[in-house]
């Protein structure tokens, strides 16, 4: 699976997708093939401030437990509660299932994330 | 690849939740040869497993094989194991991997006494490859000439499986219908490459470390390390049903038989969260708001989809419908006891 080339990404292994002063996060393609098969998603309420490389929530698959770390700091304006029910979704669509959206507090902070190019090297 | 019981061991090979499907469903193919194998022959052989085993072997004809344990005085578990009777003189004990080299010191040390028995630890002779499913004798049947039909649950009978000379053993720990196969290390790859053949039109695929515990914890069968050890006895973990209470003696009857007397403060039961999560292996359990232990082993079921453990809970809370809490990092969240096992296959 190709990375997008628009998000940016984390050594976690967690994507975000910008737009505006708004950001989607999720995990990559190959997050979920290390999880294997994600069986439960812990997710924050909407307006928890997070800073970047908090963990906001955890992600769970029948062999492991996985902490979710915050690729900018923020607020969390919207939650995708639609995963809760089919968390299996992650495996199917890792990069257009979606867990948070965060607020940007830092733009800044956009700049230490990688470019697909470069995540791509990472998990080579 | 993860390290068990000092075999380097596949976790998965396509995924936990479809190679379990596969064994519920259709078959799957474990490599299972990291399990020990001791023998155990001398004419005295029979006292000597009668007395460090707590089943009856006795019962056993030769060919047939039995659910055992080899208990410490306290009652409490060495090891739990399947004994295999060869012939009336001669048992094929097979134990947990990790377990092997403190299973033969303990038998080593005690077998003599009872005459002319000795024990050999065999595992190096072994490769142990099971196919497990309700298509397990579809796709074994065509490569042995052992008539599977006839051969009954807890039954084994020698004989060729991909021409190469084995022993083919109607068990299993998967909860399904199924077969260990006994091989030559030497001509196991063979027999592996065979049964894939063989099975792939049945749907059968090879299943790795982590489909083998959430099948067995599905159907309710204890893990060495997570259900039982050396500080829980077989009354405790539930296994009443493996001591041969009418055996005059045997290695921790004292303690058990006080035990069933009612001496019995706690016993392992199976639950089912009621909150989200899954409650794993080591969490803290509650009940009424005190921790009282922890979680044995939990897992997210592949086949019913609930989360699912087993769990030590003091007698008083042991019954069904009882409500208790598992702190799921920082979060308690509610579970409820709930009968076991949590699967059971159909007929046959």
């Amino acid at each position: 699976m190709t990375y997008p080339a628009t998000y940016k990404y984390t050594k976690d292994h967690e994507w975000l997708d910008v737009s505006g002063d708004r950001g989607k996060a999720g995990v990559t393609d190959y997050a979920q093939k290390q999880l294997g098969d994600v069986v439960y998603l812990e997710l924050p309420a909407t307006g928890t401030k997070l800073m970047q490389g908090q963990s906001f929530g955890t992600i769970e698959s029948v062999k492991a437990v996985s902490e979710l770390y915050a690729p900018v700091s923020g607020e969390v304006v919207d939650v995708n509660a639609a995963l809760k029910n089919k968390p299996e979704q992650v495996n199917a669509d890792p990069h257009g299932s979606w867990l948070i959206v965060i607020q940007l507090a830092n733009p800044a902070e956009l700049s230490t994330l990688l470019d697909a190019s470069q995540y791509a090297d990472l998990v080579k | 690849m993860v390290e068990f019981g000092g075999w380097e061991m596949p976790l998965e090979y396509t995924g936990i939740t479809q190679e379990h499907l596969a064994v519920r469903t259709a078959a799957g193919v474990f490599d299972v040869s990291h399990m020990g194998e001791l023998e155990i022959a001398g004419k005295d052989a029979l006292a000597a497993v009668q007395s460090i085993f707590c089943n009856d072997a006795a019962k056993l004809q030769p060919g047939q094989a039995q659910y055992s344990a080899i208990l410490t005085e306290l009652g409490t578990f060495v090891d739990d194991v399947i004994v295999c009777r060869l012939r009336s003189d001669h048992f094929l004990i097979v134990v947990n991997a990790a377990n092997t080299f403190k299973d033969y010191g303990w038998i080593a040390a005690r077998a003599g006494s009872f005459g002319d028995a000795v024990v050999m630890d065999a595992t190096s002779r072994y490769a142990l490859i099971a196919v497990q499913g309700p298509a397990a004798a579809a796709v074994v049947q065509p490569l042995t000439g052992v008539d599977l039909a006839s051969l009954k649950y807890y039954s084994f009978a020698h004989g060729e499986i991909a021409n190469v000379r084995g022993t083919v053993s109607r068990t299993g720990y998967t909860g399904e219908d199924g077969f260990e196969l006994f091989v030559p290390p030497q001509q196991a790859d063979r027999v592996w490459q065979a049964i894939n053949a063989s099975g792939e039109p049945h749907g059968l695929i090879p299943c790795g470390l982590g489909a083998r515990d959430t099948l067995r914890l599905e159907a309710g069968m204890r893990l060495y390390g997570n259900e039982i050890d050396e500080t829980t006895t077989a009354l405790e973990a539930d296994l009443g049903w493996i001591v041969a209470w009418n055996k005059d003696q045997f290695v921790g009857a004292e303690t058990l038989r006080a035990q069933k007397a009612g001496a019995l403060t706690r016993k392992l039961i199976g639950f089912e969260l009621t909150d989200p999560g899954v409650a794993r292996h080591g969490y803290d359990v509650y009940v009424d708001g005190s921790p009282i232990g922890k979680v044995a082993s939990g897992t997210q079921t592949p086949t019913v989809k609930k989360s699912i453990g087993m769990t030590y809970v003091p007698i008083a809370f042991a019954g069904h419908g009882q409500e208790f809490e598992i702190d799921i990092r920082g979060r308690r969240a509610h579970a409820r006891v709930v009968p076991l096992p949590f699967y059971r296959r159909m007929s046959p």
